[in-house]
């Protein structure tokens, strides 16, 4: 199979299984709160609902917010061009490295925080002030992580990252890749708007963040937002999953390989949402102004990953 | 060069106080950039230094004399870089002084001020340097105070003379404890600074670090920028964030890298550390303002500290004997200055178009720009996504090259050092992600929404020539991102010899990808931005064709129930910071007065709340306060001296001049 299917291919399965991990996670909590749940294709069938109505757009809103779904949205699917979703040796390799993905999706915060001002409502503007905050302050803790893993891998190269930890297996388990991972955990919870930091289950209550960013869209417009969400919410997840634990990572292009990254991919998102869901679970939301002491306890694992990977090397 | 600015400056003069003289002027700045840019470009592609000795001018001071190497050419290419757009923008948004005599003024200063500052990066040797440099100075002070009747531009003219002139105080201490005599050349002073004692060379070190950095707005000496640059016209305060700054820059690099030859490790550590200081609190302050030009003038403080950061790194390699490293770091802050005048220069040449179209700099006075003024919204936004460190454009390229560059430090053997380098990360980060939050609420605040005053809803579009100053710009911003493969080879090749004795150059693959050294990172702007651009079509046109084809229905803003909305329901510019402003309350210090007038027969009713808040200025408070009044309590003393009665002025003549005789009797000279 050409290299140059993989691309295409990787945005293709990141773009299918993305609404099925929110809506496993979603019936898992149900379940873990004894409740029955919705079916885990529910997201699946509230896109083509979205995809399929009619936009309601606000008077007072401008270019930007007819622009800005389209902006998130393809920022957040270029990236999956560049995770090593499938396979390690990836054909757009040399065009990104983790900071490339990283500020790519900060890009995507940008203008959707923009758009969120842009009708005028006291909710959008609301949302669109936390949002920074909140991606302000988890910055310094993503690159002091990306740089415990760069460290030892030598470069901030993703399938490099990966690459090591297929060769050296026991570096999985040392102290700076470990504290890597809880740190770049934490982030991966603050970035996806998920529970300690924000509530992605309601629209009601004041203190939510992402919710009320977005809550102006409609339609297809809507669609896509949530579509973006959802896939931001799998690339860190395959951030999480295939740089720290990248077995099942095709290192050969058969189909066979393939078929059995995507197998395990799909297994290594279930724990992940598991875990998420557990912590979902038992833990109740922050006050907006205890994100900044979570965010700072992650950017101390991120500071002793880099520590621990410099005087353990 | 010189012709044409000097051409342009005569016109001002000449012309009157019309048109004709503003686009004289204009046209003279344009070619005087446009040899600049050639002059540049001939010293890159020659590599050919182009010297000019001029010994009949100021003769008995030992001449003068001129010469571009790499290092000049960066910092001559960019002043001309953004001189073109602005002065094109100039004889638009100069027409606000049409028949009065500021427009004479501003052509003729500007105009002076673009030549002595161009002529600072092509001076060789210390009397020329320094008279350039002083030139530079006066010039943006005239330009500075070109509304004098304004409120507070006075005031900003004094602390950026005084700090403008303490700066050249201690280069001048600088350049004479390298070389008491002689003839003062770059060469010479090399020589003479490599037989100084370590002592002398640290204090010179520490002098031109005072000077350069006061100049170019390192905290704590950045108290002039955010009073200057609001103050002066909106063209001239992009040229002196987006280049006259950057001279500090360029002035530490050649005496502390070329003259001096770099140093001990603590000269780059304490670099590192201002820059980080510098480009945290430097955003953190821009965070908080809701004046435009002043929240652009913080931000410019927080650039010069990147900046810095990749120059101190590059002094920390050297000593450490890391000339690759070094070399990587000292192009990725050159890389950076050039994308800071682009991107800076265009968002101060927006904000100007935004005061003249308002009449305003609030913020919160602002808002829906978007509408009146498409043009300079999408290119205020092209600038603050570049600013903001973004892909696809420059900003992210060099701020990722920064990163790269910072990298190698972890791996030194000396753990302060490893510490440094990782809190120096850590920092930039922050920064980083700070920066997108203040240019969210910066294009946010003005340009999205409803308008918040009637100025804002009747705000006109900008004149032509100032949009095409500002498309200029903009389009400078995309270039330098994907063409950064062709540039960044050219900047190493002019770090490579500053930062050690025959480094290998840092191999940057002349192609579509960038590649640091020893294969550490690969990155290709140019396919990031044709990835996203792609994908961004493909997806509009996926929507298009199978997404449902109901029209769009506009309706009004949801305000739970409440039907009509007004510009008070908005979040403004002083809310968006809010949760920002709280969480570094350890720094701000904010205070809070909020007074309610209640209504005499019942508290039930509110007649009126006003609110007010400030942060507390650290520096100015702490630092400067006490300074002022000791300085003020000093000249008060002195004042005792000056009697009014002339026979007391020759008795303190004669005084000295016997003092004088006396020392020179003792000390035997002749």
């Amino acid at each position: 199979m050409s290299v140059w299917l993989l691309a295409p291919l990787q945005a293709s399965v990141a773009l299918l299984l993305a609404p099925g991990l929110i809506g496993a996670i979603r019936w898992m909590k149900a379940r873990l709160q004894n409740r029955r749940g919705s079916p885990v294709w529910q997201p699946y069938l509230e896109l083509r609902k979205l995809f399929a109505k009619e936009v309601v757009v606000s008077s007072n809103a401008s270019w930007l917010f007819h622009a800005a779904p389209f902006i998130v949205f393809g920022s957040t699917v270029t990236v999956t061009l560049l995770v090593p979703l499938l396979a390690v040796p990836l054909p757009f390799a040399g065009a990104g490295d983790l900071l490339v993905v990283v500020y790519l999706l900060l890009l995507g915060t940008f203008f959707l925080a923009l758009a969120g001002l842009d009708p005028g409502s006291p909710f959008g503007g609301m949302g669109a002030s936390r949002e920074m905050t909140v991606a302000a302050l988890a910055e310094p803790t993503m690159a002091l992580a990306i740089f415990a893993l760069a460290w030892g891998a030598g470069s901030t190269d993703l399938g490099q990252i990966a690459s090591r930890i297929l060769t050296i297996p026991s570096e999985a388990l040392a102290p700076g890749h470990v504290l890597a991972f809880a740190a770049i955990f934490l982030v991966t919870l603050a970035e996806t708007g998920r529970l300690p930091v924000d509530n992605p289950g309601t629209h009601l209550e004041l203190t939510m963040i992402h919710e009320a960013m977005v809550l102006e869209y409609s339609g297809r417009y809507l669609a896509l937002i949530e579509w973006a969400a959802s896939l931001k919410l799998l690339v860190f997840f395959t951030l999480l999953a295939n740089l720290f634990v990248p077995w099942g990572v095709a290192a050969a292009l058969t189909p066979g390989a393939l078929l059995w990254s995507v197998l395990t991919l799909a297994l290594k998102l279930l724990a992940l949402g598991g875990a998420v869901a557990v912590v979902e679970t038992h833990i109740a939301k922050l006050r907006l102004f205890r994100v900044p002491e979570l965010l700072s306890a992650s950017f101390i694992l991120a500071l002793l990953a880099v520590t621990a990977s410099f005087l353990l090397r | 060069m010189v012709s044409g600015y000097a051409a342009g400056a005569a016109a001002a003069l000449v012309f009157g106080t019309g048109a004709l003289a503003r686009w004289a002027s204009a046209l003279g700045a344009i070619v005087g950039a446009a040899a600049g840019v050639a002059l540049a470009a001939g010293a890159w592609v020659w590599g050919a230094a182009f010297v000019l000795e001029a010994p009949g001018l100021l003769g008995p001071a030992g001449g003068m004399a001129f010469s571009l190497d790499g290092l000049g050419a960066v910092f001559l290419g960019l002043t001309s870089l953004i001189a073109a757009p602005s002065a094109l923008y100039g004889a638009g948004y100069s027409r606000t002084w049409d028949g009065r005599p500021a427009l004479r003024q501003v052509g003729f200063m500007l105009n002076v001020f673009l030549l002595t500052m161009s002529l600072v990066p092509l001076a060789d040797g210390a009397l020329t340097f320094l008279l350039f440099w002083e030139g530079m100075s006066l010039s943006s002070y005239f330009l500075v105070l070109t509304e004098a009747d304004g409120p507070d531009v006075v005031e900003a003219g004094q602390w950026y003379l005084a700090m403008t002139q303490i700066g050249l105080a201690c280069l001048l201490g600088a350049f004479l404890l390298i070389q008491s005599g002689g003839p003062g050349s770059f060469a010479s002073l090399r020589a003479a600074a490599a037989e100084l004692p370590a002592g002398t060379r640290d204090a010179v070190f520490a002098l031109a670090l005072v000077g350069f950095g006061g100049k170019a707005g390192l905290i704590p000496l950045h108290v002039w920028l955010p009073r200057a640059h609001p103050a002066a016209p909106s063209h001239v305060s992009a040229l002196m964030s987006g280049a006259m700054i950057k001279m500090g820059v360029y002035g530490l690099l050649r005496v502390g890298l070329d003259v001096l030859g770099g140093g001990p490790a603590w000269w780059g550590a304490l670099v590192i550390g201002l820059g980080a200081l510098s480009a945290v609190l430097g955003i953190l302050y821009a965070l908080t303002e809701d004046d435009i030009k002043r929240l652009l003038a913080y931000s410019s403080v927080e650039n010069i500290g990147v900046i810095m950061l990749g120059v101190g790194a590059a002094f920390l390699f050297k000593s450490l004997g890391m000339p690759q490293a070094g070399a990587l770091a000292l192009a990725a802050a050159l890389f950076h200055a050039v994308n800071h005048a682009a991107f800076k220069g265009l968002l101060f040449l927006g904000a100007g178009a935004v005061l003249h179209a308002t009449g305003t700099r609030d913020m919160n006075h602002l808002g829906g720009l978007i509408r009146g003024m498409p043009w300079t919204a999408a290119l205020f936004l092209v600038g603050s996504v570049a600013i903001a460190g973004l892909p696809p454009l420059n900003g992210f390229v060099s701020e990722w090259l920064l990163f790269q560059s910072l990298l190698p430090g972890i791996g030194v053997p000396s753990p302060l050092v490893a510490v440094l380098m990782v809190l120096a990360l850590g920092m930039l980060a922050l920064t980083a992600g700070l920066a997108a939050a203040c240019f969210v609420k910066a294009f946010g605040i003005t340009f999205l929404a409803i308008p918040r005053s009637p100025e804002a809803l009747a705000a006109h579009e900008a004149a032509w020539s100032m949009r095409v100053g500002m498309v200029a710009l903009a389009g400078a911003c995309l270039a330098l991102s994907v063409g950064a493969s062709v540039i960044l080879p050219l900047l190493s090749a002019v770090a490579v010899p500053l930062v050690g004795p025959a480094a290998p150059a840092p191999v940057f693959n002349v192609g579509v990808t960038l590649r640091t050294p020893e294969g550490f990172a690969r990155m290709s702007p140019l396919l990031v931005a044709a990835g996203l651009g792609l994908v961004v079509l493909a997806t509009w046109l996926a929507v298009r064709l199978f997404g449902s084809r109901r029209p769009l229905r506009v309706g009004e803003t949801w305000g739970c129930g409440r039907v009509v909305q007004t510009p008070r329901m908005e979040y403004t510019s002083t809310a968006f910071a809010e949760p920002l402003r709280r969480i570094f309350a350890a720094f701000y210090r904010p205070s809070e007065d909020v007074s309610i007038d209640f209504h005499p027969e019942s508290r039930y009713f509110v007649q009126s709340i006003s609110y007010r808040s400030a942060i507390e200025p650290w520096f100015e408070r702490y630092l400067y306060a006490p300074v002022i009044a000791r300085v003020r309590l000093w000249s008060e003393r002195v004042l005792a001296l000056q009697s009014g009665s002339v026979h007391a002025y020759l008795t303190y003549l004669v005084a000295v001049l016997v003092l004088l005789l006396g020392w020179l009797a003792v000390t035997g000279r002749r």
